[in-house]
């Protein structure tokens, strides 16, 4: 059992969560995650490690509510708990000790750069963030990152900082030179443009991939990835990989698998109850959309 | 569900005293027909997950186990891996002393509700039993599940006669909560040790509780032992993965001894072109969303497809556990492929038999080599070869080989993967000191001690995939070992001259 320490609206849909996690805190490193399960009949749902406080025994997750799962996460007030945290998962991400980085953060992808910046300032490595989102109120961990190095934040519709894509002004700072890696964490598609800016120009970058798993052991296979043509685990074999290898088309396809259920689960979630009419109405809805003519489209 | 709750009425202690019957002559005995299971009906029960097998009534268990001859010689024995001292709980059962019967079983069998369920008895005890020469055997595996289900609902042979946990002051951790790992705790328990299973689910139970569904072993009666444990003093502590929340050596530190029973859990895939379309799921991913995750129900949160059209590749009894899944979910059509024939189907005969009652397809002789998808890579079909026997290959069975030209499709929706696992280096990885062969499988004498001194291992992670009462035996060996190298017997008083 964990609980809820703190539980913080960042963005409009990205909530902070803290709780206790002993051990995990202790020895968590970053690009990391644990797996949360809220209790009986909940999701087990991947999420990075985005900060720990290895004295008082906590860890800190940064959460975009997009689904029924992580929008009852988020909803867990201070003092509530969760029933299973596991983890650390993943490999730590390989960290370089000096030179000049780029960290590319959209959305909650932020909040998985954030400890690798950190890391990297620790380490003396010059680090550049830039980060993005739609308007000023979706720019999340600005002064976290800044206590790390320069940042750049960047706007859809240019209410704050640069307006555009977090890719333009990574097109600046690639144009300017002197770049040794960039590592891009965020939606598929700015993870993919990220690597296509880069890929001509040889330098080095990792992406942290984020595919739909269960156990995170490696024991289910669901989360599985192509790279360089040949099949990974993302939960044990990443979930960083080097971007410039990923098969972004296959990963962004495997996430819809599921795309009617996670709708009639927050639909669902929206009627509040799950009587037995809710029940009856969803397996048919479900039914209803694996016909013979095609498995849940 | 609770047990009380169980929709399968479990055999309830006999109030009245039983009369003691005359015995039978071995001529009368050996007229008795053995007595079948009872099972749900198999278009009712093709449509639901409730158990399939009913279980015998106290009238049924009590005329099979007159078909016992009480050999002066029980191969049936030895037929077991755990050496249960069958004739000996029968002899109980027949005489109607159902608190005997399950003392005795208890005391060589820590999982019997598990094992009468699920033991391949046609290959052991079943195999060598003397009526098998002449007919059919006993039904051990039935009488078995009678006398551990009576155990279980009168709470008979639970945690009373265990011995203080912790009486000797020293430790033992366990990694892995499946057959092995439960049955090592609980010898370890009644022996006196203070035990801490590490489990990496949030559920204790191992493939119990992830791989094998419902109707073949209901969840409640795993809990049940589960919960046993529990009471018995033994720690659980789920969540806890070993090689990435602690290591090996930090539990090597902790402990005074450490047993290693993480099963062999990595799916292997076909290597195929077209696997990673969806609709394509390995068994154990299948399996464990819908059994450890629930989604079998629909209000659950984690979310299953529902194939309409389901092939399932391998014959194992992963596979029919995939494919009657797959029924159960509403599939129209369920097809084991499968590159071998018949006769070489690794499953229990009675899964592969109810499968086949259940409406499932059975094309043996077949091997997938492509799956098939539409453009928005969903599975539409799965492209196969035929087989034939060819030379007997290192297991001595007859290798298949593709038939040229015989190429065909199987239209479908959703495809299982379920032609093994392999061992997986998450733990091994984290102790560079412990001896593992090529397939990664942990190397151990035969007392089950790896190279690790104080570090045993067993089940699934040193044989390969293999079966639950072999498992068990290895908890159970292994136990026996620690015990002895932890508290090595007081060397026996020397008479005083
Ligand atoms: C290693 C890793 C780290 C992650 N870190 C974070 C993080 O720090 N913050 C954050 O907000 N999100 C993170 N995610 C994504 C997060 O796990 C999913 O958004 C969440 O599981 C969605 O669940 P849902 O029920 O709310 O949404 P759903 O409605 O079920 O799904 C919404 C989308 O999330 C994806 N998804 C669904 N189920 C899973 C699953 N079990 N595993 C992964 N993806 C899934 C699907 O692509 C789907 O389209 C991470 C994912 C991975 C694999
Ligand atoms: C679907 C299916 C059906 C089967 N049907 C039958 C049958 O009918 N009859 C039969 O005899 N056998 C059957 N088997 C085989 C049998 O279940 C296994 O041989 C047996 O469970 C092996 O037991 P085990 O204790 O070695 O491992 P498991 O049961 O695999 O348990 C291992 C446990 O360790 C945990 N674990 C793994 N890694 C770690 C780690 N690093 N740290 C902590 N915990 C970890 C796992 O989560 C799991 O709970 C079946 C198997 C499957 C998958
Ligand atoms: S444990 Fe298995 S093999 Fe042994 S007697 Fe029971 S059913 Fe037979
Ligand atoms: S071999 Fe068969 S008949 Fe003989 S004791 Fe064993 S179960 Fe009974
Ligand atoms: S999540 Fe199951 S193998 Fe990675």
């Amino acid at each position: 059992m964990h609980h809820v320490l703190v539980n913080e609206r960042l963005s409009p849909n990205v909530t902070r969560l803290v709780i206790d996690a002993q051990r995990i805190a202790e020895i968590r490193q970053p690009g990391q995650f644990v797996i949360v399960h809220l209790g009986p009949g909940a999701e087990r749902i991947p999420l990075t490690i985005a900060d720990g406080d290895r004295e008082a025994g906590t860890i800190s997750l940064v959460i975009q509510a997009i689904g029924k799962s992580t929008a009852d996460l988020v909803e867990v007030p201070v003092g509530g708990t969760i029933a299973d945290v596991a983890g650390p998962l993943g490999r730590p991400t390989e960290l370089p000790d000096h030179g000049r980085v780029l960290c590319v953060g959209g959305g909650v992808g932020t909040a998985v750069i954030l400890p690798i910046a950190q890391e990297l300032k620790h380490r003396g490595v010059a680090v550049t963030s830039i980060i993005g989102g739609r308007s000023r109120e979706w720019v999340i961990l600005e002064p976290d990152l800044r206590a790390c190095g320069e940042v750049i934040t960047c706007t859809d519709d240019g209410s704050y900082g640069r307006p555009g894509f977090v890719t333009e002004a990574l097109k600046d700072a690639l144009a300017e030179g002197g770049i040794d890696e960039v590592f891009a964490v965020g939606p598929v598609p700015m993870m993919r443009a990220v690597a296509n800016l880069t890929r001509p120009l040889g330098v080095k970058t990792t992406v942290s991939l984020n595919p739909i798993m269960v156990d995170g052991t490696g024991m289910c296979g669901g989360c599985r990835v192509t790279i360089n043509g040949a099949i990974k685990y993302a939960c044990v074999d990443g979930p960083e990989f080097d971007g410039h290898a990923v098969d972004f088309a296959e990963l962004v396809d495997r996430l819809s698998t599921y795309r009617p259920f996670e709708q009639f689960a927050l639909e669902r979630r929206g009627a509040c109850s799950t009587t037995a009419e809710d029940a009856a109405a969803v397996a048919a809805a479900v039914a209803a959309a694996t016909t013979p003519a095609g498995a849940a489209r | 569900m609770t047990l009380s709750e169980h929709p399968i009425p479990l055999p309830a202690a006999d109030a009245e005293t039983v009369t003691p019957k005359p015995p039978l002559s071995k001529k009368e005995r050996m007229q008795i027909q053995r007595v079948e299971m009872p099972e749900q009906d198999a278009i009712l029960r093709a449509a639901n997950f409730r158990e399939v097998n009913l279980g015998l009534t106290e009238q049924l268990a009590m005329l099979e186990a007159e078909r016992c001859l009480e050999c002066p010689k029980p191969y049936c024995i030895d037929g077991c891996p755990v050496r249960v001292n069958i004739p000996n709980f029968i002899r109980h059962l027949r005489d109607g002393d159902m608190a005997g019967a399950a003392a005795s079983l208890l005391d060589d069998n820590a999982l019997p509700c598990v094992t009468g369920r699920v033991c391949p008895q046609e290959t052991q005890c079943e195999k060598v039993c003397l009526r098998a020469k002449t007919g059919r055997s006993v039904g051990i595996g039935n009488l078995e599940r009678f006398v551990a289900d009576w155990a279980l609902a009168n709470h008979a042979g639970s945690g009373a006669s265990m011995s203080q946990p912790d009486a000797l002051g020293k430790t033992v951790a366990i990694v892995g909560s499946g057959p092995a790992g439960l049955t090592a705790a609980k010898e370890l328990a009644k022996r006196g040790y203070d035990v801490t299973i590490f489990e990496a689910f949030h559920a204790a139970g191992g493939v119990l509780i992830y791989g094998i569904p419902e109707f073949r072993l209901p969840k409640d009666i795993v809990q049940a032992e589960v919960d046993r444990l529990v009471e018995s003093g033994v720690k659980i502590q789920a969540n806890a993965i070993i090689g990435k929340t602690y290591t090996l050596p930090e539990l090597r530190a902790q402990f005074d001894g450490v047993f290693i029973a993480v099963g062999a859990g990595l799916p292997v895939f076909m290597n195929v072109p077209g696997e990673n379309f969806k609709g394509v799921y390995s068994a154990n991913e299948y399996l464990t969303r819908v059994n450890l995750m629930g989604a079998w129900n629909p209000v659950s949160d984690t979310p299953v497809l529902h194939g309409q059209r389901v092939v399932v590749v391998g014959g194992g009894n992963v596979a029919m556990d995939s494919v009657r899944t797959a029924k159960r979910l509403g599939a129209a059509s369920a097809t084991i492929v499968y590159r071998r024939g018949p006769e070489e189907l690794p499953a229990r005969a009675e899964e592969a038999h109810h499968a086949e009652q259940e409406g499932v397809i059975f094309e043996y002789l077949t091997a997938p080599i492509e799956v098939l998808g539409d453009e928005n890579r969903w599975v539409t079909g799965i492209r196969c070869v035929r087989m034939a026997l060819g030379e007997p290959d290192d297991s001595g069975r007859r290798r298949p080989e593709p038939i040229e030209g015989s190429e065909f499709e199987v239209p479908c929706d959703m495809v299982v993967v379920a032609i093994g696992t392999k061992s997986n280096p998450l733990l091994t990885a984290t102790a560079p000191e412990l001896e593992i062969n090529k397939w990664g499988y942990i190397v151990t004498d035969e007392n089950g001690m790896t190279s690790m001194p104080g570090v045993f291992a067993g089940g699934d992670i040193v044989r390969g995939a293999a079966t639950v009462i072999l498992a068990m035996g290895d908890g159970k060996r292994a136990a026996m070992a620690m015990h002895a190298y932890l508290t090595p017997p007081e060397p026996a008083e020397l008479p005083t001259a």
